[in-house]
């Protein structure tokens, strides 16, 4: 028997893999075939709408939805639970009643038609202010960490900051709302095409309010319109759909409205921090005294992780949670760390511009302190940065163009350079599949994940295709209902690993097996065949071509079940990366222009570099959302999100994300660490290298994110 | 081609107590009208009135069921089941529900389905023939111009839309011209340098 091992191939034999491959349903997305939760329309589908709370805090007094049944085409009405009078609203869009009805606008007007009663209580939705959580009690206990002798090496220090920092809650935002389409095909079986990035995890979310077996509930979902992680639950919308739906007899569409959407359908918690750093005459960073709070919500927990990535060995950390009747929070693509980024990277750079130092080199000169000694991935990581550090520098001209701060002026605008450091896990997701090879040599997989836009179907068909030397398009790809193996969820960068490896395990034992019938029949040694563009080779010499070889398998074909991950090298976790901003403020105006922005990262293994290089440019475009316009406006007075539509919420636009620079990192010592996750990554740093540039340009820091026209103008003002 | 949208009537599903009484129970708090109750209702109160209408969409005449307020989203998404165009569940900044309207690149959710009578309506739907795909098409998916994918189809409207009129644009003008649509996912680059790659072959 010939020696055999799991791994990707040798880098120099890859055909497709690590290429630049279109994304095999990029016609379906690009033509409108491609079908979203909202665009199941079997006939009789009814509309759904919910009853939600315009009180941020609040007891239901009173609830009538009988003079809902006289509005026409109104046909079914449901009550979430606990909901009922004496039900506790805790946030602004807390859902109370959902109806359905033959229209949208008969829904709309079932949804007026209610009566309703609130107690009013007294809200508390203030995030920045500390002191009055702290009166209100609503702080919870503070909790502190400590390393070292902070006092005593804040009082040796060569140079100290002291501010205050923060960065605003933002929302997911995703453009498909949350919401299913929910029918009953037969008693007692539910079909939900869910907006998920759970597929095989939302089954029995369903099945356990609504009575039924697990056994019984198919959630589908091929395509989603975003997620970024909110999207791992069926939620109590999905239940009412399924519960209407049932009720009714008739399919149930139940989408929240854009508004709703904005207010409980995920945010990313805020983060504010005091803070005193300190370092020596070389700019060696000897402490971190430091006080963060922020909300995420009512059930007040706030972010961790600050300081990030350049954890000083004298310090003090201390967390406040607030709690909140703003809506909750949920997971937001790599979460905690584009706040602590933005609440440690600015900082650092503060001290730089004390010191009169590039920042460039302050970061340099404390990379030694990245993670921890005692860990491997962390040390080998901070060589990483180095690198990365170089590169961008290079690709942004960063030793050319920087100047100190408040020094560069082109016509009217001020110019300016930022750059932060970032890291993230992105171990490969828990994942089943199964491959099976047709006689006629077509290969075929199924596994109960799904594309969060990440381009899962293609990375599947490249690792199939690289496997047995076929053409990417003789892979057909199955993804997308929970029928499938199951799969984890889409969140925390672990799906390209999570997908590639057990497709690739799958794919190598089916292999291996065909490769065993061609050497019995073709009288070669097994160990010497290679499966390269569509034919078996021994050496360089053909022995058969591919459906020759799959035909050996017989006339019921070959099925392999795949899993992971497994600790075989197919992928790994552990990844740095730099990100630099060029920008140019207006001081008239206070618009802050995107001139250049530079992304390096380093990923490991690269599957499909089209879908690489994707991810990261729009990771970068997401960050100049969060750093310059978007964030959740709540009202104290209210107690409302004052700007959840989106014409109030400002998100980027195509002409304001100027000239973006991706580079992958990716000398062979990449390669042969095996698949680690991208999704999460390249979305961290840009909040503060933006900030930073934005400070280098106007020569004095915005203290929290985003950077509006606003806060640079108050900033200017000040003198 | 009929309104799929309607559900069949007189189904006597529900029973009245069941959706005064309300619950907290999943299971139990659902509740639906009988068809007699919606008749009596409907004479009660009348919210609106529904009328047929013929559109011309994607160069076919369909013959519609709407109300006043119904929009040409609405028609076009849940009675001709063209899904392409997409419900942001906002109004009029978002451009997943563009659609040509005269050759004029439209909000559709903005458009009552009443207003687009007698107009030349296209979708997205119309850009791709079985294999035959519209140029714009087929350089999204060479620049990658999508990830989720949900904004796309009403971006390659806007594309197609304002290359005809621009077939020369430069990247100025694409940047300002295609402003109108909102991607979440950050898809902006790929849909820029696939505008400019178009622009300078005179607009394909
Ligand atoms: S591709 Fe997801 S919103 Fe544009």
């Amino acid at each position: 028997m010939p020696e055999r091992t799991v791994a990707w191939k040798p880098r120099s034999e890859n055909k497709v893999l690590g290429t630049y491959v279109d994304r095999i349903d990029g016609v379906e997305k690009a033509t409108g075939r491609a079908k979203y939760s909202t665009d199941i329309n079997p006939a009789g589908t009814l509309f759904a709408k919910l009853l939600v709370s315009p009180h941020a805090y609040a007891k239901i007094k009173s609830l009538d939805v009988e003079p809902a049944s006289h509005i026409p085409g109104v046909r079914s009405a449901y009550i979430f639970p606990g909901r009922e009078p004496g039900g506790q609203i805790l946030f602004e869009g807390h859902p109370i009643v959902a109806i359905a009805a033959d229209t949208p606008a008969q829904a709309d007007d079932g949804i007026k038609a209610i009566k309703i009663e609130y107690e009013v209580l007294d809200h508390f939705v203030s995030e920045t202010d500390l002191a009055a959580a702290y009166e209100r009690g609503r702080a919870k206990p503070q909790k502190t960490a400590q390393e070292g002798d902070v006092g005593a090496a804040i009082a040796d220090a060569d140079g100290t900051v002291t501010g205050f920092y923060g960065i605003h809650t933002i929302t997911h935002m995703c453009l498909e709302p949350h919401g299913s389409h929910c029918q009953w095909p037969a008693e007692g079986e539910l079909l939900a095409h869910l907006s998920t990035q759970n597929v095989s995890g939302t089954p029995n979310q369903f099945a356990q309010p609504l009575g039924i077996d697990a056994a019984k509930v198919t959630v589908s979902c091929d395509y989603i319109g975003g997620g970024f992680g909110s999207k791992f639950s069926a939620d109590e919308w999905g239940v009412a759909c399924a519960a209407l739906s049932r009720q009714t007899g008739h399919p149930v569409r139940l989408h929240l409205d854009r508004a709703t959407e904005m207010k409980i359908g995920g945010v990313r918690p805020s983060g504010f921090l005091d803070v005193t750093i300190a370092c020596d005459a070389d700019g060696k960073i000897t402490a971190w005294d430091g006080h963060h709070w922020g909300t995420s919500g009512p059930d007040g927990g706030t972010i961790n992780q600050v300081p990030y990535v350049i954890i000083p060995k004298n310090r003090r950390v201390r967390t406040t949670g607030i709690v909140t009747n703003c809506g909750p929070s949920r997971a937001w693509r790599a979460p905690n760390h584009p706040q602590a980024c933005a609440l440690t990277d600015t900082v650092i750079d503060d001290l730089a511009a004390e010191m009169e130092m590039d920042p460039y080199d302050m970061f340099l000169a404390n990379l030694d302190l990245v993670g921890s000694d005692a860990n491997e991935k962390d040390v080998y990581r901070r060589g990483i940065y180095a690198a990365e550090m170089e590169v961008a520098a290079k690709l942004m001209d960063w030793k050319g163009k920087w100047k100190g701060r408040g020094k560069w002026t082109e016509g009217n605008e001020l110019h300016g350079l930022g750059m932060a450091l970032h890291t993230w896990g992105g171990r490969a997701g828990g994942g089943k599949c199964t491959v099976r090879i047709r006689p006629d040599g077509t290969v075929e997989a199924m596994s109960g994940t799904q594309d969060l836009g990440t381009g899962t179907r293609t990375a599947i068909a490249i690792t199939l295709a690289e496997t047995f030397g076929i053409p990417v398009t003789a892979v057909k790809v199955n993804i997308g209902t929970s029928k499938y193996p199951a799969c984890g969820g889409s969140g925390g960068s672990t799906t390209i690993g999570g997908v590639t490896g057990p497709h690739r395990r799958a794919g190598l034992e089916a292999l291996w097996k065909i490769f065993d019938l061609v050497a019995a029949k073709f009288k070669v040694d097994a160990g010497t065949l290679t499966a390269v563009d569509g034919q078996v080779l021994s050496g360089d010499k053909k022995v058969c071509s591919w459906p020759d070889a799959a035909r050996l398998v017989g006339p019921m074909g070959l099925e392999v079940s795949g899993e992971g991950p497994k600790d075989d090298g197919l992928t790994n976790d552990q990844v740095a990366g730099v990100q630099m901003a060029h920008v140019a403020v207006d001081p008239e105006t206070g618009i802050t222009r995107m001139v250049k922005y530079v992304a390096v990262q380093d990923i490991g293994t690269i599957i499909n570099r089209k879908a690489a290089e994707s991810q990261i440019l729009g990771a970068m475009i997401m960050c100049i959302a969060y750093a310059l316009s978007e964030e959740r406006i709540m009202d104290d007075v209210s107690g409302r999100f004052i700007n959840a539509n989106l014409k109030d919420y400002k998100l980027p636009r195509i002409g304001d994300i100027g000239e973006l620079v991706v580079e992958l990192y990716e000398p062979d010592s990449e390669y042969s660490r095996g698949v680690v996750g991208l999704g999460e990554p390249p979305v961290i740093s840009g909040g503060a290298a933006i900030s930073n540039a934005v400070a280098n340009a106007l020569g004095k820091r915005i203290p929290v994110l985003p950077l509006t026209p606003k806060r640079v103008l108050d900033t200017l003002s000040i003198a | 081609m009929q309104d799929k949208s309607q559900p069949s009537r007189g189904r006597p599903s529900f029973n009245r107590r069941d959706f005064l009484k309300g619950s907290g129970a999943a299971v139990a708090a659902t509740a639906a009208l009988d068809a007699q109750r919606e008749a009596q209702a409907a004479e009660e109160k009348t919210v609106s009135g529904s009328t047929k209408l013929t559109l011309n969409v994607n160069g076919k005449d369909h013959e519609v069921t709407v109300e006043p307020r119904t929009t040409l989203l609405e028609v076009l998404r849940y009675q001709l089941n063209l899904t392409g165009a997409k419900d942001l569940q906002d109004v009029a900044v978002d451009g997943a529900d563009t659609v040509m309207i005269d050759g004029k690149a439209t909000y559709a959710g903005t458009v009552l389905a009443l207003q687009a009578k007698g107009k030349q309506i296209r979708t997205v739907e119309s850009l791709a023939a079985g294999d035959k795909l519209d140029p714009v098409v087929t350089c999204f998916v060479k620049h990658d111009a999508m990830q989720c994918g949900y904004c796309t189809p009403g971006f390659v409207v806007a594309t197609r839309a304002f290359l005809d009129k621009h077939p020369h644009a430069t990247l100025e003008e694409i940047r300002a011209g295609l402003g109108g649509n909102i991607c979440r996912c950050g898809t902006y680059d790929g849909i820029t340098k696939c505008s400019l790659e178009l622009a300078q072959k005179g607009g394909a």
